[in-house]
């Protein structure tokens, strides 16, 4: 198997997942033609239940950028955005998506994306989300639905953040959809979505815990953003993302059976010596290159922070449909950047430990202050919490320019060179 | 007092980085001190425990970043690698808490940072709503609630209605000498020189409220009797410095390029609020509705289109201003993004704008100066007025 040319190396999940994105964009390309309301809303703290229940279509505009970094687009976009007056200096993902805007919001599939009919701002663990949403309601003129999710700066959920975002969702959120989309709100509707997101969810922490094997079946990290993830966000409460985890899932118990590892762009990956934790996103533009530079010094990542900025189940959060607002509060305020400094540290610890990692690499971007400011403090207190050395590279989301391929190569290799000395 | 030795007073305190003034009301007041960053903190509080506020808007120029480097990259801004030397360093010793607005991640972060790094102190991050409504309202009333319960930790004191009211009026007073101040500016712009306007409203940053309030009644008394020229300059209003602030060589150089600023949103903690706070039966809601209802508009707030841009337009209205200068610190992700919506807005409305990046420790002053020198001209050569 690890003789075969990439392209011919594809398991049945990775061929779903292709159509379902086509098909989705394909939808969202006919959104207007068939009379289908379409909200744009953000992957950390997104309603995709509350979407489908109104028979809306969701847009993930970073999903569009991160596509756009993939196929080499994204380059042109935030030179476009720079042009109209868009600082150098700010998160990539806005500038690409306000350069695809100007040029057309042609989407990943070719096709042209339509505009919102509602933006809804889950303003879930990043700043900038407010203001990207600002920009865009100056761009369409159509109605903003804010869901302010408040930051658990004491690492904690208190009761009176869920009453605040239950609020929010009665009284805003929920009475906002019902204009747009025309209809009331039916909560068995909402609760059966819900009822499907738990399935998926025990699947998903299911997948994501069989990096304890050796070899891991999967990779965390650029497997988990490109294969195990995207689904997820993009499907969460259908049939359809229940059924891809479902089968996901029989194929990397296949590959714990065989003991093989996943599957890169240059086929099986079996013989992993290195066991890493990354926090931090990818960098898109050069994606496949900068998986290869772990798979090339026989690097896994067993689990990654970026993987959980759409949700964190591992600690048990569920999509509870007896208590379905309550829970998509829940959720909202639980996802990995709504969490303060010392609790990040935390599940990082956590990862290394249950994981049995050798080391953890810190990719910082850039654009994401979010995720960025403190990562050199945490570099420190991870090692030394955990005695294990840790890696930091710098890379950029969208922005070509800020992707040194070198200068990243060299520095994982020197990293791995100290990960193996250690061993000896 | 004389206009100079005032001045000399607020620069002394602009530049005493270990916060002597704090120490010794400290000592005498058998007190407590909590620092906060910039933006929208309900000092108020702070005051009513008996406490004193401490606005800490990072070490200028005047601090030599070594090891706060090592906690921020490159591409981060400057204020939060600053305050964070300046806490290493041992100067804000002195302080027995302190507070993170919820205005960027940045500054989000450096709540995480600094509970990890100073595990001894009180660290708060106080999350603003975004949501202006009843439940906005109901949920900030709750978290300023919490914060009271903490101050009252920390002073071993309760904290009653009265006192708290007492605090609003004293700020109250406060504001409405900063609002009489920034007036007789925009009034007699040759006789309040900018940098001066800033020392005083830094000097807010530490002072004890009563002392500052009674900083500018002296200060307006004693600087209308100055001579100073007026000059052929034109009337702008400066936006997008609410956070980190910009080097007094900056502000001295953005005023002698031909520019009276008849606005500005630096220092902004200590001008959040647009009118006096009412007084409530509720203190409380007092502040709730100071945050709500009256503070001004940053980038840091949410804003619909349909809202954006109307008070800066208010505020050129107000001050009669001819142009607009945008400057952000480098890295600003809120100032940067909130740009080009107002530049939209300005173009729209055939207000000039122009637009500059810093850092608290800019030393590039000439382009910048040369810069608005030519956008003053270009005003002067071919506006309207």
């Amino acid at each position: 198997m690890q003789n075969q040319p990439a392209a011919t190396l594809k398991e049945d999940s990775m061929v779903l997942q292709k159509k379902m994105l086509a098909d989705h964009y394909h939808k969202l390309s006919q959104a207007k033609e068939f009379g289908k309301k379409v909200v744009y809303t953000f992957v950390p703290g997104n309603l995709n239940e509350l979407i489908w229940a109104f028979d809306m279509l969701p847009v993930h505009p970073e999903i569009n950028a991160l596509q756009a970094g993939m196929r080499k687009k994204s380059g042109n976009y935030v030179l476009e955005a720079e042009k109209h007056g868009h600082s150098e200096d700010v998160c990539t993902y806005v500038k690409c998506d306000i350069g695809m805007l100007k040029q057309g919001n042609i989407g990943p599939t070719g096709e042209k994306l339509p505009p919102p009919d509602l933006l809804l701002l889950s303003y879930t663990g990043c700043f900038t989300f407010l203001k990207w949403f600002e920009l865009l309601q100056q761009e369409y003129h159509c109605p903003i639905a804010m869901l302010h999710v408040p930051y658990q700066g004491d690492g904690k959920i208190t009761p009176s953040m869920i009453e605040y975002v239950v609020g929010q969702l009665k009284e805003n959120v929920i009475p906002m959809m019902e204009k747009v989309s025309g209809k009331a709100m039916d909560l068995d509707k909402l609760q059966a979505y819900l009822d499907s997101s738990k399935r998926a969810e025990e699947n998903l922490v299911y997948i994501w815990d069989t990096a304890k094997h050796r070899p891991s079946p999967i990779d965390a990290y650029f497997g988990g953003v490109y294969y195990i993830g995207p689904i997820f966000t993009a499907f969460r409460g259908l049939d359809e993302c229940e059924r891809y985890y479902e089968l996901l899932k029989q194929e990397i118990n296949e590959r714990i059976t065989t003991k093989s590892g996943p599957i890169t762009p240059d086929g099986e990956f079996n013989d992993q010596k290195f066991r890493i934790v990354v926090e931090g996103p990818p960098n898109w533009t050069s994606f496949r290159e900068f998986w290869k530079m772990f798979y090339d010094e026989k690097a896994v990542v067993v689990a990654s922070t970026y993987t959980k900025v759409g949700g964190l189940y591992e600690l048990g959060f569920r999509h509870d449909a007896k208590r379905p607002f309550e829970s998509m509060a829940e959720y909202c305020l639980g996802c990995y950047t709504n969490r303060n400094l010392p609790n990040r540290i935390e599940i990082l610890e956590k990862y290394m430990s249950d994981f049995e990692a050798d080391g953890f690499l810190i990719n910082s971007i850039k654009s994401c202050n979010s995720f960025s400011a403190g990562q050199l403090l945490m570099l420190r207190e991870l090692e030394k919490r955990t005695g294990k050395a840790g890696g930091f590279i710098e890379s950029d989301l969208v922005d070509p320019r800020y992707f040194s391929a070198a200068n990243i190569k060299n520095r994982l290799e020197s990293y791995f060179q100290m990960l193996e000395a250690r061993r000896k | 007092m004389d206009v100079s030795l005032i001045i000399q007073q607020c620069e002394n305190l602009l530049h005493d980085l270990s916060l002597s003034y704090v120490k010794e009301w400290k000592d005498k007041n058998n007190s407590q001190a909590i620092g906060y960053m910039p933006v929208y903190i309900p000092r108020e509080l702070v005051c009513a425990g008996g406490m004193l506020p401490v606005g800490i808007i990072g070490g200028g120029d005047e601090v030599e970043v070594i090891r706060g480097d090592a906690y921020f990259q490159s591409y981060i801004c400057r204020i939060p690698r600053s305050t964070i030397e300046l806490g290493l360093l041992g100067n804000l010793d002195c302080l027995d808490g302190f507070l993170f607005p919820a205005i960027c991640d940045v500054i989000r972060n450096l709540s995480g940072m600094w509970k990890i790094t100073f595990p001894q102190k009180y660290v708060k991050y106080i999350d603003f709503p975004q949501n202006f409504s009843n439940i906005g309202r109901e949920y900030y009333k709750k978290e300023l609630l919490l914060l009271k319960t903490d101050f009252e930790n920390i002073t071993h004191k309760k904290i009653t209605s009265k006192d708290l009211s007492q605090a609003i009026c004293l700020y109250n007073e406060n504001i409405k000498w900063i609002q009489k101040l920034y007036d007789f500016r925009s009034e007699k712009p040759h006789l309040v020189l900018t940098y001066e306007l800033y020392l005083l409203m830094r000097a807010s940053l530490i002072l004890d409220v009563r002392e500052h309030t009674q900083l500018i009644k002296d200060y307006l008394h004693s600087v209308e009797n100055e001579k100073r020229p007026l000059r052929d300059y034109v009337r702008v209003i400066v936006t997008g410095a609410f956070c980190e602030q910009p080097p007094l060589a900056l502000i001295r150089a953005l005023e002698s390029s031909g520019c009276y600023i008849v606005d500005d949103d630096w220092v902004l903690g200590s001008k959040y609020y647009t009118q006096d706070i009412p007084l409530l039966s509720d203190p409380i809601d007092s502040l709730v509705s100071a945050y709500c209802d009256f503070a001004v508009s940053t980038a840091s707030r949410f804003e619909e289109s349909k809202n954006k841009g109307h008070y800066l337009m208010k505020q050129i209205k107000k001050y009669k201003a001819e142009g607009v200068i945008f400057a952000a610190p480098s890295f600003c992700d809120p100032a940067l993004l909130e740009r080009p919506m107002l530049q939209d807005i300005l173009t729209k409305n055939k207000i000039p704008h122009t637009a500059f990046k810093y850092a608290e420790n800019t030393g590039q002053i000439q382009v910048i100066k040369e810069e608005t020198g030519t956008f003053a001209d270009s005003i002067k050569l071919w506006g309207e007025t």
